[in-house]
């Protein structure tokens, strides 16, 4: 076993007695359950909306290369500096040496999944930067020193209780339980970082292709200034974000904002063309837009799975998945967490350390029936398993199955074992829960069925 | 660090893609009826039919299509977001709601930029006011009582508006004070998100602002607990005056 499923599995046997966070994560979702479930209602046709946009992500996934180049020279047309970043270091790098030639001191960041998956935080924190998580989740958890729980929700897994004693304890404010309270506590205590960095760095959740623009969608305003009142402004984003057209937001945004939080838009869906343009009265001197592909062109590789490169993260998928709602999203050890996790996880970092993840799923296919772009994740997780097996199969289990079927195809063998085990038996109930039981794997957390008294050959000879 | 040209890194990277996408994927949304097995031949490829966005609006939420829905749903929308929307009869009425707005809150200092419709309401509230156009300090913004702007367009589907970094005063000014007044006048109020797009593109097609923004509501987060708080970062309030 990988040591990144011991760990899962370490992890998850904790969790799962945990009925603190059984509760908190039940409420939370649940609210979320309500308000998605109104905002669909306000769709016309939902399930042809998903449809829609599953056939336009296609187009801009299997056109990538065309769209790619369109967009990067669109917007170095307007000033824009675009870096293509192979791997997660080379992207580090890029952005480390961006910031050193800025002589900056302070750099302010808005929510972005592609840094915590490249460790962008460390790796600048470890050259001395300064880096401030602006979105008020994103701050928590780095206050905290942890990874976000959930890829919308960051701060799900905390009561404002825990937080309030967070911040009196890293910002010295007076204790409170209003969320309101503990909310004007960050902004105050951001508003001054946002006019003295020099750097801010973002995310992007679409990069529109015909127009060489990027669209960043937040709730909370901290991208529009993070992107507003630094010198500097870098853009960190895979290169799957990609959207053909302009108009194409006008599925999109609706969409996200439904399956991703229940809202019918998010409060701020921004455009960004380029650095501040000639006669503007503020804005970045200087933007970078560093496209990352970190094996993402692997997965592309893989026609079976390449539409898991049609995903939004909206994070549906996490909040309807079972596996998820009981084990959270600290369990997963990965950026991605949940179905659509579990499913590109063993794609970006290594099929055999991270196949453990598609057995965490009980196949239902909630997230399949949930995902706004109509990615085909519980199949995915199938394919993953299969094809775990197939570059790496396990002789015992070989040998296992083919004595099995040398067994069930002799009659005589077979009959025999079935005697051998009904004398057993007896015997083995008694040993039952016991370290001597000799499959206890199995009954530690399975019944076994009792072997039956007589075959079904024998049962048939007796009434004939 | 192996300095490497940037052309080298773009052209691996589209090499990698082109290479990818050799094999074709199958059609979107063909849940479990693909081929079952790496040797199997993938289903049929789907043949891409045009932009189905300009079908895909009528499956989306409505936005209705006279005026006076557009105006209804508008309300509505805000009503929800908490934005505090007035339509007027007049540009001289609007001015009279907004001396009322500045004297309830005690609005000490104005921060707007040029344009006929916010240069007749800033003069008509006769407060200290620092325009955006051509630069300020950051920090004489942030002290602001509120920001005062125009935008591109209002949209009755979402209940959101549109403000860019060329016309509404700049990227901050409508996100740095603590309350966002934006002064609009009726015909720019569309249906839908389609509508919005194809407006902003006939607007600045030719050459585009840095920033284009569209924003639904005051800033917002549900961040504890999933409990709704206005002003995470950005405005408390959200003003829309229409005339």
């Amino acid at each position: 076993m990988s040591n990144a499923a011991q760990q899962f599995l370490e992890a998850a046997g904790t969790i799962t007695r945990n009925l603190r966070h059984r509760g908190l994560i039940q409420t939370a979702l649940r609210k979320y359950e309500v308000a998605r479930d109104r905002k669909k209602s306000a769709f016309n046709d939902w399930s042809a909306a998903r449809q829609s946009a599953a056939e336009t992500k296609w187009d801009a996934i299997n056109h990538l290369d065309t769209y790619l180049t369109e967009f990067a020279s669109k917007i170095e047309a307007r000033g824009t500096k675009v870096h293509w970043c192979t791997t997660g270091p080379e992207a580090r790098d890029t952005i480390r040496g961006i910031i050193k030639d800025a002589k900056a001191k302070c750099v302010v960041k808005s929510k972005a999944m592609t840094a915590e998956e490249i460790h962008l935080n460390e790796a600048l924190e470890k050259d001395g930067f300064e880096v401030v998580e602006s979105d008020l989740g994103e701050f928590i958890v780095q206050l905290r020193k942890e990874p976000p729980y959930h890829i919308v929700f960051p701060a799900m897994h905390l009561t404002r209780d825990e937080i309030s004693d967070l911040f009196e304890r890293e910002l010295g404010s007076a204790p409170t339980r209003e969320p309101e309270e503990l909310t004007m506590i960050a902004r105050r205590a951001l508003r001054r970082k946002y006019i003295q960095a020099d750097v801010g760095i973002t995310g992007a959740n679409f990069a529109i292709a015909e127009t060489g623009m990027v669209s960043i969608t937040e709730n909370e305003g901290n991208a529009r200034l993070t992107s507003a009142l630094p010198r500097v402004m870098v853009t960190l984003l895979g290169i799957e974000k990609i959207l053909p057209k302009l108009e194409d937001l006008a599925l999109f945004l609706p969409l996200l904002a439904t399956a991703g939080a229940g809202q019918t838009v998010t409060g701020y869906n921004t455009l960004y063309g380029g650095p501040r343009q000639p006669g503007e009265s503020d804005g970045p001197i200087e933007w970078h837009v560093v496209l990352l592909d970190n094996r993402r062109t692997e997965l592309l590789a893989d026609p079976e799975q390449r539409d898991a490169l049609h995903c939004i993260r909206c994070g549906a998928c996490l909040n309807v998945c079972p596996i998820f709602r009981n084990v959270g999203g600290h369990t997963y050890g990965t950026t991605y967490s949940g179905p659509v996790g579990s499913v590109i996880t063993p794609h970006l970092r290594g099929m055999q350390e991270w196949k453990h993840l598609s057995n965490a799923s009980s196949l239902c296919g909630a997230c399949t029936e949930a995902c706004p772009v109509k990615i085909d994740l519980h199949h995915h997780l199938l394919q993953n398993r299969r094809n775990a097996v197939g570059d790496s199969p396990s002789w015992i289990e070989r040998l296992a199955w083919r004595a099995h079927a040398f067994a069930v195809n002799t009659p005589a063998l077979y009959q025999f074992g079935q005697e051998v085990a009904r004398i057993v038996e007896p015997l083995r109930l008694r040993l039952q829960g016991t370290p001597l039981d000799p499959v206890k794997s199995w009954t530690r957390t399975r019944d076994l069925p009792p072997v039956a008294p007589e075959s079904f050959k024998e049962w048939w000879r007796n009434r004939r | 660090m192996v300095e490497e040209s940037p052309m080298n890194a773009q052209e691996r990277i589209l090499a990698r893609i082109r290479e990818a996408l050799k094999v074709p994927a199958p059609k979107p949304g063909s849940h479990g009826h693909g081929g079952h097995g790496r040797d199997v031949a993938p289903a049929p490829v789907f043949a891409f039919q045009g932009r189905p966005v300009q079908v895909a609006r009528s499956w989306l939420p409505p936005g209705g299509s006279t005026p006076q829905e557009h105006l209804t749903r508008f309300a509505a929308a805000s009503a929800e977001l908490k934005t505090d929307f007035r339509c007027v009869e007049s540009e001289a009425e609007a001015h009279v709601q907004l001396r009322q707005i500045a004297d309830s809150e005690g609005w000490a200092r104005v921060a707007s930029h040029h344009s006929p419709l916010t240069d007749a309401a800033t003069t008509a509230l006769a407060r200290p006011t620092l325009f955006t156009d051509g630069g300020y300090v950051p920090d004489e913004l942030e002290v602001c009582d509120v920001g005062i702007t125009t935008c591109d367009v209002l949209v009755a589907q979402t209940g959101s508006l549109v403000v860019n970094s060329r016309t509404s005063g700049g990227r901050a000014l409508s996100v740095l004070p603590p309350h966002h007044v934006v002064l609009a006048r009726k015909d720019q109020l569309l249906g839908d998100l389609t509508d919005a797009f194809q407006r902003i593109e006939q607007l600045h097609g030719t050459h585009w602002p840095s920033m284009i923004s569209l924003v639904t509501g005051p800033s917002r987060t549900g961040d504890i607990e999933r409990i709704l708080v206005l002003g995470a970062h950005g405005p408390k309030k959200l003003t829309v005056l229409m005339w």
